[in-house]
């Protein structure tokens, strides 16, 4: 089947099997291997991207849902070669060790500011409990987005 | 901070952030090579058994030009280990654990592959299975490994002193059995390699996420039976490892590397989450016997130690691990007597081998839980009685080393953990509070099912389920591989004319930051930005093997090689500046902020930029090769005495915990580090050492563990297996008392581990403090402190039945 969707704000149309993942989809078709694969299972979130500005697990997802969806993954986070002020605070608190985390963890937090600005430290906590780190213990990646909240 | 340097102490960010935070960062599989074929594994659904026959005749009715590869394809060592070689590649002979591999089915759909792999049909006669380590050394127990006399992997004994003697002078005796479980490293990124046949005889090229690349090379060249040289490991960016991509990687390098040369292609493993917990090793589950004898003024005089290790079904590092238990396991006391034997023993459960802390979580957990115990015995604060038996300089090891030439700031280390987090105060209020009518946890059980209906005298008001503990636990830890082995690192450092260079070490980029720290340290010497270095691509055909990316070595023995190769290019400047500027011999510089200039005349001075390049003019030599050579330590096997490491660092935490007494959930309020990891190199990782570690440590302490039934694992992904999310610990506090040392880069020491091997520690600690109950059973999770035991779903019957 053909869908057409944006990814990263290019329009997109693309012919594809009616079983296949949107992690697929991204990874394999697309080549934009920033979005990782952990567990499969929709547990670690490695996989997060958004769609229609709602962190999905991509591995969930079967690519023929996004038809006519608007997709942000890693690869669009970045303004031509300007970070986004929430990557630069990831560098700047040490948010990354191994980074494999990261690109879902960086889509969870977007997804939260796309839907609140201000979000308390509660809240952040929230949007990124359904990723997992095993590096950093997560207390530099909270401090990396509530500073973005706070325009630190 | 240390106003004498530029560099190192600050914090600074990691040079591999960019890429990491964009996307474009290459992992092991984002990498593809065109035509590579997939590998997809063939398992057999048993414990132990006997293989009679692999037959494939049905795969080949269904599929004809199925590739298969197993073990017949190998013409090197069909089985690999450290010590032991009893880990087959590909099984012949035997299963010995589930996670045991049969044969590799090689295609391009991995998803055809998978339904391909249930017809090979594996006739295998089923053998008793072995999955309690303590029957392990019975005679009549199953054998794991027959080649060797019993199921005994490595047994080491320790002897101090006399310790009967020591016991009978004792004023009181204090005896105590402690618990760990298995648990997964969980790394996010599941393993995953591929394999490159070269042109003509250039050989392989394996690309993998992979720790121990100099480790990968010498199994696979084994495996091949092919020189060093012809197998080429390049390091992929690596998503995690904690000291578990090591032998997995090694085998599954292995396994690509036999399927690569026998059809001509490129092949690709993946592991789904389900087959990285299936087929990777652990960390060992240890029961540990203590017995302490004390003085009534609270000196210890004599302890006496029996650890059992499950290794599982294999050896791979549990000769290592153990080792490190012998060493550490008293603690760091001063103690006149002490006998301890370590075993690690065969059983068919899932094989066990390196995890960040390797051999020292469990002992820990064990040793300081007793301190508390004997501590609250005596009416001594916890930090009271650690005072009286706590190293000194000078101090004694169970091994009779004696602890000089670096700081032994271990009671410093304690002091300000103590002051940090007002210590004694608080767990002598919460310590008063514990004398709780009305609530026998211990009293509930099952058995009665009387006792498990609560009667309206049991009616307890919401807010006094609320327990409030702290608790702390220290430690000492050896630097680096110590006695276990050969101990040396090289860097590589090639200084460009524009002022740029590249640098490499032997050492591998597993997550935690090395190559940012290894760049701040050339940085450093060079007084130039960190910027300017370019951080090489671990390979192992461009550097010397520097032993493995472990034990917390790579700061201390990679930091070291790196300064050694930057004072090479430094001194080489100097010289040449002394010519060129006609200076004295004893003339001296100062290297900062991409200038040099010479000491007491600012005014002579030149950008490093110019200097490099005028040097490169002048025929000098900009590239260096810098070694770094641990010094000799030494170990007898049979008395485990001697000098086991050359340095050592140390640790202490404190747990703030709210226990709920009424559903047995402990939540973790704040947990404080304090650590002498020798001199901070950057404060930034530093820091993100101990956050990981921390939060790992917790999860060890309260959560984790895989269990299995009759050998088989339950907890096969992130649904069952649960790690500390976001919200499981609400602070963690970082403390750095740093520690004058010669060894290393400036006495850049080690981290890493002993961030993660006092929590669990100082949680049981706190909820002891909390609760007035010890918990001798690791994880303490709702079932361990309301029931003192563990529920498996095999423990509920329902039905009739």
């Amino acid at each position: 089947m053909i869908i057409n969707f944006k990814i990263n704000g290019k329009e997109t149309l693309i012919n594809l099997t009616k079983n296949k993942r949107l992690i697929d989809l991204l990874r394999d078709d697309l080549k934009l291997t920033g979005t990782k694969e952990g567990c499969s299972i929709g547990e670690c979130g490695a996989c997060t991207v958004i769609v229609n500005g709602k962190a999905v697990n991509s591995c969930l997802v079967l690519a023929q849902q996004v038809d006519e969806c608007d997709v942000i993954t890693v690869e669009g986070l970045a303004e031509g070669n300007k970070l986004s002020e929430l990557q630069q605070n990831f560098l700047k608190y040490g948010a990354i060790q191994c980074g494999f985390c990261t690109p879902g963890m960086l889509m969870s937090a977007y997804a939260l500011f796309l839907e609140n600005p201000t979000p308390s430290r509660e809240e952040i906590e929230t949007a990124i409990e359904g990723n997992l780190c095993r590096c950093t213990g997560y207390k530099p990646i909270i401090q990396a987005i509530t500073s973005t909240v706070s325009g630190e | 901070m240390d106003n004498s340097f530029n560099i190192v102490g600050k914090a600074v960010i990691r040079q591999d952030a960019l890429e990491k935070v964009t996307g474009r960062a290459k992992f092991a599989d984002d990498i593809n090579e065109p035509g590579q074929l997939y590998g997809v594994m063939v398992r057999v659904p048993t414990v132990h058994a006997t293989i009679d026959e692999i037959d494939y005749s049905e795969l080949l009715r269904v599929k004809p030009d199925s590739i298969i590869v197993d073990s017949t394809d190998i013409k090197g060592s069909k089985k690999i280990g450290a010590i032991r070689q009893d880990q087959p590649i590909f099984s012949f002979d035997k299963i010995v654990t589930p996670g045991d591999v049969i044969a590799m089915l090689v295609g391009e759909s991995e998803d055809e592959l998978k339904s391909l792999s249930k017809k090979v049909k594996i006739k295998f006669t089923e053998l008793p299975a072995l999955t309690d380590p303590t029957r392990s050394l019975e005679p009549n127990a199953p054998k794991i490994h027959p080649q060797y006399e019993s199921n005994l992997i490595v047994h080491y004994p320790l002897r101090k002193g006399d310790v009967e003697k020591g016991f009978k002078e004792s004023d009181f005796i204090h005896e105590e059995t402690y618990t760990t479980q298995l648990v997964e490293h969980a790394y996010i990124e599941p393993e995953t390699v591929l394999a490159i046949p070269l042109e003509g005889n250039k050989g392989i090229k394996i690309i993998g996420s992979i720790q121990n690349p100099f480790t990968a090379r010498k199994v696979v060249a084994s495996v091949l039976n092919w020189p060093l040289t012809k197998v080429r490991i390049v390091q992929a960016e690596l998503g995690g490892s904690f000291g578990g991509k090591d032998d997995t990687m090694n085998i599954l390098s292995a396994r690509a590397a036999v399927a690569a040369l026998k059809i001509g292609k490129p092949i690709k493993i993946h592991y789904s989450r389900e087959e990285s917990i299936l087929e990777s090793y652990k960390r060992h589950p240890y029961i540990l016997k203590y017995k302490v004898g004390c003085m009534k003024n609270g000196k210890i005089i004599a302890m006496k130690i029996d650890i059992l290790a499950d290794g599982g079904a294999y050896s791979s590092m549990s000769p290592f691990v153990t080792w490190r238990s012998v060493v550490q396991a008293t603690g760091p006391y001063d103690i006149e007597n002490v006998w301890t034997d370590v075993r690690a023993v065969y059983t068919n459960n899932p094989y066990t081998g390196a995890m960040r802390g390797f051999g020292s979580p469990q002992p820990i957990f064990a040793q300081e839980s007793i301190m508390d115990e004997i501590a609250i015995k005596l009416n001594l604060t916890p930090d009271e009685f650690r005072r009286i038996n706590g190293f000194k300089a000078g101090s004694f090891t169970a091994s009779g080393q004696k602890l000089e030439n670096h700081d032994v700031n271990l009671l410093d280390v304690l002091d300000t953990a103590i002051k940090e987090t007002n210590f004694t105060s608080k767990w002598k209020e919460y310590k008063s509070k514990t004398s709780f009518n009305g609530y026998q946890l211990d009293k509930i059980s099952d058995t009665n099912a009387e006792q498990l209906i609560l009667k309206k005298k049991d009616y307890i008001n919401p807010n006094k389920l609320l327990w409030k503990g702290i608790g702390l636990s220290i430690s000492y830890r050896g630097c680096s591989l110590g006695a276990e082995g050969i101990d040396a690192a090289e860097a590589y450092l090639s200084v460009q004319n524009d002022g740029s260079a590249y640098l490499l070490s032997g050492l591998a980029e597993n997550g935690q930051g090395m190559r940012t720290t290894h760049s701040i340290i050339a940085a450093e010497v060079l007084g130039i930005s960190p910027d300017k270095i370019y951080y090489l691509e671990t390979d192992t055909g461009l550097i010397p093997d520097s032993g493995p990316t472990v034990a917390s070595r790579s700061t201390l023995m990679g930091g070291g090689a790196v300064k050694a190769a930057s004072d090479i290019l430094r001194n080489r400047f100097e010289d040449f500046l002394r010519l060129e500027w006609k200076l004295k011999s004893q003339s001296e510089f100062i290297f900062k902020d991409g200038f040099v200039s010479v000491n007491g005349n600012p005014q002579q001075k030149i950008s490093f930029s110019d200097l490099c390049s005028l040097a490169y003019k002048n025929g000098i030599c900009l590239a260096a090769i810098g070694w770094y050579k641990s010094p000799e330590v030494n170990w007898d096997e049979h008395t485990g005495q001697g000098s086991a490491y050359f340095t050592y660092v140390y640790g202490c935490q404190v747990a703030e915990v709210t226990v709920n007494i009424g559903t047995g959930q402990v939540y973790i309020d704040k947990i404080t580090a304090v650590h002498n990891p020798g001199k901070v190199i950057n404060l930034l990782g530093a820091e993100g050492q101990v956050y990981g570690g921390v939060t790992q440590g917790a999860g060890y302490g309260l959560w984790e563990q895989v269990t299995t039934d009759g050998g088989k694992i339950r907890e096969l992904n992130f649904d069952q297996y649960l790690i500390p999310t976001a919200k499981d610990l609400k602070e963690i506090k970082p403390v750095f008392v740093e520690g004058k040392d010669v060894y290393g880069a400036w006495g850049g020491k080690s981290l890493g581990e002993p961030t993660l091997e006092l929590t669990s520690a100082a949680i049981a600690n706190a909820i002891r403090n909390a609760t007035g109950k010890r918990f001798y059973n690791l994880p303490i999770n709702l079932e361990e402190l309301l029931l003192r035991r563990k529920l498996f779903p095999k423990d509920l019957k329902r039905g009739s039945s």
